[in-house]
């Protein structure tokens, strides 16, 4: 089984649209998005969702406030200043990472752990295979571990559809997030733009890739929006020896396609064959 | 003052927004660049006088002459970042979160002070543009730590603009937090609305005042356009999509550098937001 991922660095630069026009080119797969932050596949793919499930993870603390003595040792105790006192100690869940210590240092025991939900994830069917997909709740913190889940997940149901790929949609940056979604991977594709922004995070993000010595493999999107950076970057890449496996071209279609729902492959346009040409390239590459 | 630029969808045009007013603004302003996974004003100020410091965070370090394997500070653990079996103790500095758990409970004082790098903090300035920037070590998995360190260097004496993460999670919160205005950059598609929904709802959670600006308008569908003015959410800001714009900005030149024209508006928006 080949699990590919599209990553950027970069947010914005068109991750979710070509991993929308691959799912309609790649044969036999299950796909995962895993930016389960502000995640936007859904709305190219339109899920119809067959099974959903709670994200419990970690735990929040939380004050019995008639046992509470307002003493204060948890004010000085809690390094991420989520407690203060009004009256009696009161917890902010925002700034709350669940560490446990106030609940430890508490002489009135007024203080207990409850478990933390924090968002939900689905598993679903769309015209082009079956999906896992999750959102985390707002302002929440454990994106890493649901995107964990996600992908065990997803590596579940490609297994019980023996199934040749896996897709996923990677989320932007280079933190907890993307090293939870990088973790066993086959090969990553990066997204990147013709801008300085788009060079200086796509070496950024090649550089957590090496980090965990997954390959890489890039492809420039709206390449003609600056033709000399875009040649930048080709010569970063060759300079990297890295695979550069196409430049896609900047068409209003893209945009059109997104606000129809549907997947630029399902047009006949200059991004959907630059991205058909990607896709010839991509199984190439997963024979190296 | 302290005005933060924020966006659920990444690449909407923060960073743009973020610079465009810290050159508007009366002097001296302070620019602060929050999106440290992947900080980008540098490319468009190019600051200098650069200074960077290299930040960490503490975690715990066994003074294995001291620690007689109690197991105490692996129970209190709630990140799994020590483990201890039979005479042997192991630590995993990568998953600690420095609660300091582990220092409070071990009876034998066998926990000294490690520290993680977490990444480098740079600070730089350019025509009275006092820059600070965060930039995560590559492989560091936490950015909120290095983000609050930051948003600690905030000064009252002078107007602060915040670049933020994009997002809807903890960075997005370590960022924006305390802000006294956040600004919503976006784009009018249906990615564009989406996020931005997510943003909103984060900002109200977080009881923050807020406002949204359509970058590249004229692309896309106007759904964004259509949702403010539904939910009487204050709309400060359209800016047109424009292939000069994008030109400027992929070259690392302010939009307002390329298209001065712009300038009244951008003024209007800080006057707008800091009032």
């Amino acid at each position: 089984m080949k699990e590919l991922i599209v990553l950027s660095g970069k947010g914005g630069t068109g991750k979710t649209t070509i991993v929308a026009a691959l799912a309609a080119l790649m044969p036999d797969k299950v796909m995962a998005d895993c930016d389960v932050d502000a995640a936007d596949l859904h709305l190219v793919l339109n899920p119809q969702i067959r099974e959903s499930h709670r994200f419990l993870s970690g735990i929040k603390a939380k004050v019995d406030e008639d046992a509470c003595n307002s003493c204060g040792k948890c004010l000085k105790a809690c390094h991420f200043k989520a407690i203060r006192i009004k009256r009696t100690a009161r917890i902010d869940e925002l700034a709350c990472e669940g560490c446990g210590v106030c609940i430890h240092i508490c002489p009135t025991k007024a203080i207990s752990a409850k478990e933390n939900d924090c968002g939900a994830w689905h598993i679903s069917d769309t015209s082009y295979g079956r999906i896992v997909h999750a959102q985390l709740d707002i302002g929440e913190e454990n994106s890493g571990k649901l995107v964990s889940l996600v992908k065990m997940q997803v590596r579940k149901q490609a297994e019980a559809q023996k199934a040749r790929y896996i897709l996923i949609d990677g989320p932007p940056g280079i933190g907890c997030p993307v090293i939870a979604s990088l973790s066993g991977t086959t090969l990553a594709l990066m997204v990147t733009e013709p801008t300085m922004s788009g060079l200086h995070d796509l070496k950024r993000i090649a550089g957590l890739t090496a980090h965990f010595k997954i390959p890489f493999c890039v492809c420039i999107n709206k390449y003609d929006l600056n033709p000399e950076i875009s040649g930048q970057i080709e010569t970063w890449c060759r300079e990297q020896h890295a695979n550069l496996l196409g430049k896609i071209p900047f068409d209003p279609l893209v945009v059109e396609s997104l606000v129809a729902g549907k997947s630029i492959s399902e047009y006949d346009s200059p991004a959907s064959d630059a991205i058909s040409a990607i896709w010839q390239k991509l199984q190439l590459a997963f024979k190296e | 003052m302290q005005i933060a630029i924020a966006s659920g969808k990444g690449g909407t045009g923060k960073t743009t927004v973020a610079i465009s007013l810290a050159l508007v603004a009366d002097k001296p302003v302070r620019l602060m660049d929050c999106d440290v996974e992947e900080p980008n004003c540098h490319l468009f100020l190019r600051p200098d006088h650069m200074e960077s410091q290299t930040m960490y965070v503490t975690v715990p370090e066994i003074d294995l002459a001291k620690c007689d394997f109690c197991g105490k500070c692996r129970d209190i653990c709630a990140f799994k970042a020590i483990s201890v079996f039979g005479k042997n103790i192991m630590t995993f500095p990568e998953l600690c979160h420095s609660c300091m758990g582990c220092f409070l409970v071990c009876p034998n004082e066998a926990i000294k002070e490690g520290k993680r790098e977490i990444g480098v903090i740079s600070q730089g300035s350019i025509n009275e543009i006092e820059t600070l920037s965060g930039t995560l070590r590559v492989g560091e998995a936490m950015s909120p730590p290095l983000i609050k360190k930051l948003r600690d260097m905030t000064s009252d004496a002078m107007l602060t603009i915040i670049d933020a993460p994009p997002g809807t999670s903890c960075p997005v919160i370590a960022a924006t937090k305390g802000a006294d205005f956040t600004i919503l950059v976006t784009e009018s598609t249906p990615f564009g609305l989406n996020d931005l929904k997510l943003a909103a709802k984060l900002m109200e959670k977080l009881g923050q005042k807020f406002g949204i600006v359509i970058n590249k308008a004229g692309i896309g569908d106007g759904s964004v356009e259509k949702w403010c003015a539904e939910t009487g959410y204050p709309l400060l800001l359209s800016i047109p999509f424009d292939r000069k714009l994008a030109e400027a900005y992929s070259n690392g030149i302010p939009i307002i550098k390329a298209a001065p024209e712009l300038i009244p508006a951008f003024k209007r928006l800080l006057e707008e937001v800091t009032q």
